[in-house]
C-alpha cells in the first residue's frame, strides 16, 4: 500500500514526534532525563521505549505478523507496567501513533483513497492496543504470580524452620 | 561526572516554570510501593522507643505528642556528633550529577528519586531549624516547615533508598546518600515508624541470633539436608562441627544461605570447600548470622547485633573468622565492626593454613572474606577443578553494592569465576564493578508487600542482564550476596526470563575435583550434568564429560 511507503520515508520524524509525545506522559524533570541520555546501560526506560517504539513502527509498515510486533509491545508496556501510570495510561501510547501520522500525512490523507488507506492502518493500530492491553495484563500478573511465589516460599520456610514441615526423602 | 551537554540542549533553553514547587506535591502512598509497618512487639523486644499498631495506609500515623521536638533534637545531636552530615547537608550545589545515577529514579521516573532531591526532603528542614538564612528567609532560602506530611515523605522516599552508593560515586563532591538515609531513617525510628521487615530480622536477631529466628538444632538440622544432598552427588561423606572450642577458624555466612534456593547451593559450596581443604574451622549457631539489619536502623543497633561475633570468636578460642558471601553483611564487617566491638585483640592476624598467605588487609578486624580466601587458594595452585561441568552455564556476575562500593572486593570474584567456568561474559561497564546497579531490594527492602518498587529499583539491573542474555546467550548470573540470591531470581523472571541465579561458590563447587568423589553426573541442585553419561549406562567413559 503506498500509504506504507511514504510513511516509511517519514520514519525518522515520525518516531522522533511518537517518541516526544510519549515522554510527555513523565514528569518535566524526568523527561528531560530521558531525552537526554544515549546509552543503553545509563538509560535503560530510553532504550527500552525507543526501541520499541521503532521495533512497532517498523512492523506496521512492513506488515509483519502480530508475534513480531508483540516482542516490541512488550520492550514498552513491561516497563510502564511498572511505573506510575494507570493501565489505560500505560497503553496509551500506541494511540498517539494515530495522532502523528495524521499530522505527518496531513496533505496525503485529503486524498480519498489515502484516507481509505489510513482507515485500514488505524484498524491495525487499534488492534494493537488489544494485544497491547494483553500484554500489560501478563507484566501485571507476573508481577502478582511473583508476590504470590514470595509469599508461598515465606510459609515453607517457616513451617520448615517450626519443624511442622519435613521433605520427605526416598530411602535407599 | 556531570552529564555531557550538547551544543542543541545548550541553546534550548526552557523558559516555562514548573506549575508548582516540589514542596507543594504531598506523597501519594501507592501500594506495591512500600512496607508495613512494624509489629510493636519487634520493637519492644529491643526497646526501641514508640512501640504501636500502625499502617503507611492510614491518615493517623499516632505520632508520639512530642514528635517534632524529638525530631529536632535528633538531627541536632546528629549534626553536631557527624560532621560529615552536617557537610551533606550545607555542601551540595545541586549540580545534578547524582540526578540520573540512582536505579529508583531511572525505574520510577518520580523526580523525588533523584539522590538529590531525596537529601534536600531532609536539607530543607536542616535549613529552617539550624541554618540562619533559612531561618530569615523560609522558603527563597530552600526551608520549609516540618509537619507530619514531612515525616509521612520522608518514611515513603528513605525507603525507596537502598543505601547502595551509586550516586556518591558520580558526586563531585562525595556526598555520600547512603549516609543521609541512615540518618533520616535512624530519626523516623526514634518515632517508632519501622518497617515490619527489617524490624522483624532485627527482633529475631537479637534473641536468636540471626535474622530468620532459627534455633540451635534448626541450624544443625538444616546444614545436615545439605550434607545429604552433598554424599548424594559426590559419594563423599562431611562432618562438619558446630561451636567447637579450640577449632583455628570460626565460619559466619548470613542464615539466608542456611535456608532459601539458591543460597543453601552456596552453602553447599562452602561446605565442600572447606571439607576438601580440611580446615580446622567450625560454625556456630550462636553467631549464625553475618548479615546485620540493625544497620537499617540505627548505628547503636547494628553495633548490639553485630557484638555477638567477637563474643562467640572469643568464646570458642579461635585464631580468626571466616565470612561467606554476603553484601552489607561485608560492610558493616570492613567498615564498622573494628570500631564499634574492635579491636579484637584476642585472635591472631589471619594467615591461610594452606597457603601460608598472610591477609594484611583484615589485620585489625581479623575477619577474612571467603572470596579472597578462595581467591589466594587458586592463585596458588591449591584447588583442582573440571570447569566443563559448568559448560551449560553462561555466565555474567553481579557486583552487590556492598562488596563493591564498600570495601572494592572486583576482581577476586571474577577470578574465581573464570577458573571453575569456560563461559564467562561481563555486562556493560556501566553496570559493573564501582558503577554496578543495586538489585533494587537491598538495604532491608527485600519484603513481599513491595514487589512493584523491587521490580522498579532493580530494572536498570534487570535491563543490563537481558542485553548479555540477547548477546551471549548468558543463563546464569552469579554473585556474591545472600540478598541477591534472595531477590534477583524474581526480578530476572520479570526483566530477563530464562536468567537463573546462583553464588560464586555454587560455580566453585561445581567444578571442584574433590579427593575419593564419584563421577558427577549431576550437579548441586540435583539435576542431571549435561553431557555425562551414568557409569552404569556406558562403563568405558572414565571422563566427567562435556571436554
Amino acid at each position: 500500500m503506498k500509504i506504507y511507503s511514504l510513511l516509511a520515508e517519514k520514519k525518522p520524524d515520525v518516531l522522533k514526534k511518537w517518541f516526544a509525545l510519549i515522554l510527555e506522559t513523565y514528569p518535566k524533570e524526568t523527561s528531560s532525563f530521558l531525552k537526554s541520555q544515549n546509552s543503553q546501560t545509563r538509560n535503560p526506560v530510553t532504550q527500552a521505549i525507543y526501541e520499541g517504539i521503532e521495533g512497532i513502527f517498523n512492523g506496521l509498515v512492513h506488515e509483519d505478523d502480530e508475534d513480531k510486533l508483540n516482542i516490541y509491545l512488550d520492550n514498552v508496556i513491561r516497563v510502564r507496567a511498572i511505573q506510575d501510570f494507570s493501565p489505560s495510561e500505560a497503553v496509551s501510547f500506541i494511540f498517539s501513533l494515530k495522532e502523528v501520522i495524521r499530522k505527518e500525512l496531513d496533505k496525503e490523507i485529503c486524498d480519498p483513497k489515502m484516507f481509505k488507506e489510513l482507515l485500514g492502518l488505524e484498524t491495525r493500530i487499534d488492534s494493537l492496543a488489544n494485544s497491547a492491553f494483553e500484554i500489560y495484563m501478563k507484566c501485571r500478573e507476573k508481577i502478582y504470580e511473583i508476590k504470590a511465589n514470595e509469599m508461598r516460599n515465606w510459609t515453607y520456610r517457616a513451617l520448615h524452620k517450626t519443624g511442622f514441615y519435613k521433605e520427605v526423602r526416598t530411602e535407599e | 561526572m556531570a552529564k555531557e551537554t550538547t551544543p542543541e540542549e545548550l541553546v534550548n533553553v526552557d523558559y516555562e516554570a514548573p506549575k508548582k514547587d516540589w514542596t507543594e506535591t504531598p506523597v501519594e502512598f501507592r501500594e506495591g510501593m512500600y512496607c508495613y509497618g512494624s509489629r510493636p512487639v519487634y520493637l519492644q523486644e529491643v526497646g526501641f522507643p514508640n512501640p504501636r499498631e500502625w499502617s503507611p495506609a492510614d491518615e493517623d500515623w499516632k505520632l508520639p505528642e512530642n514528635w517534632k521536638e524529638i525530631v529536632l533534637t535528633a538531627m541536632e545531636e546528629r549534626l553536631s556528633k557527624y560532621r560529615s552530615f552536617r557537610v551533606f547537608m550545607d555542601i551540595c550545589v545541586r549540580c545534578g550529577a547524582c540526578a540520573d545515577k540512582c536505579h529508583f529514579y531511572i525505574g520510577s521516573g518520580d523526580p523525588k528519586n533523584m539522590p538529590v532531591l531525596r537529601a534536600e526532603l531532609i536539607r530543607s528542614i536542616y535549613r529552617k531549624y539550624f541554618t540562619i538564612g533559612g531561618k530569615l528567609l523560609g522558603k527563597r532560602a530552600g526551608a520549609r516547615e516540618l509537619t507530619e506530611d514531612v515525616i509521612k515523605e520522608w518514611w515513603y522516599y528513605f525507603y525507596q533508598c537502598t543505601e547502595c552508593r551509586r550516586c556518591s560515586v558520580f558526586c563531585p563532591y562525595g556526598i555520600d546518600q547512603a549516609e543521609i538515609t541512615m540518618i533520616g531513617r535512624e530519626i523516623l525510628n526514634l518515632l517508632g515508624l519501622q518497617t515490619d521487615w527489617i524490624g522483624g530480622p532485627v527482633a529475631n536477631c537479637y534473641k536468636k541470633g540471626n535474622h530468620l529466628g532459627l534455633e540451635p538444632h534448626a541450624i544443625t538440622s538444616n546444614i545436615e539436608y545439605l550434607l545429604d544432598d552433598i554424599e548424594e552427588i559426590t559419594g563423599i561423606t562431611i562432618e562438619p562441627s558446630f561451636n567447637r572450642k579450640g577449632a583455628e577458624i570460626l565460619f559466619v555466612t548470613p542464615s539466608g544461605d542456611l535456608f532459601g534456593d539458591p543460597g543453601t547451593y552456596t552453602a553447599m559450596g562452602y561446605l565442600m570447600l572447606l571439607h576438601e581443604l580440611g580446615l580446622d574451622y567450625t560454625w556456630s549457631t550462636y553467631a549464625s548470622e553475618g548479615g546485620n539489619f540493625g544497620f537499617f536502623t540505627s548505628m547503636e543497633m547494628a553495633k548490639r547485633l553485630n557484638y555477638k561475633i567477637y563474643a562467640e570468636a572469643k568464646r570458642l578460642g579461635v585464631k580468626w573468622i571466616l565470612g561467606g558471601e554476603c553484601g552489607h553483611m561485608w560492610r558493616v564487617l570492613n567498615q564498622y565492626m573494628d570500631t564499634w566491638n574492635g579491636p579484637a585483640d584476642f585472635m591472631e592476624e589471619p594467615v591461610s593454613p594452606i597457603t601460608g598467605t598472610k591477609f594484611e588487609n583484615a589485620k585489625s578486624t581479623k575477619m577474612v572474606h571467603i572470596c579472597e580466601f578462595t581467591a589466594d587458594l587458586i592463585k596458588h595452585n591449591k584447588l583442582k577443578f573440571d570447569p566443563s561441568r559448568n559448560d551449560h552455564l553462561n555466565v555474567t556476575f553481579h557486583d552487590s553494592c556492598n562488596t563493591a562500593r564498600g570495601m572494592g572486593i572486583f576482581d577476586e570474584p571474577r577470578f574465581i569465576i573464570k577458573n571453575v567456568c569456560n563461559n564467562f561474559f561481563e555486562m556493560s561497564s556501566d553496570a559493573t564493578r564501582e558503577k554496578t546497579f543495586c538489585c533494587g531490594s537491598g538495604s532491608g527492602l527485600n519484603a513481599g508487600e513491595n514487589i512493584e518498587l523491587r521490580m522498579r529499583g532493580g530494572m536498570p539491573r534487570g535491563h543490563a542482564v537481558k542485553r548479555v542474555q540477547e548477546k551471549y546467550g548468558v543463563n546464569m548470573l552469579a554473585n556474591i550476596c545472600a540478598i541477591d540470591r534472595a531477590v534477583l531470581p524474581p526480578l530476572m523472571d520479570y526483566w530477563a526470563p530464562g536468567v537463573d541465579v546462583c553464588g560464586t561458590h555454587e560455580l566453585l563447587a561445581n567444578a571442584l575435583v574433590m579427593k575419593g568423589e564419584i563421577k558427577r553426573t549431576q550437579d548441586l541442585r540435583l539435576e542431571d550434568l549435561p553431557g555425562v553419561e551414568d557409569d552404569d549406562d556406558d562403563d568405558d567413559n572414565n571422563e566427567e564429560g562435556g571436554e
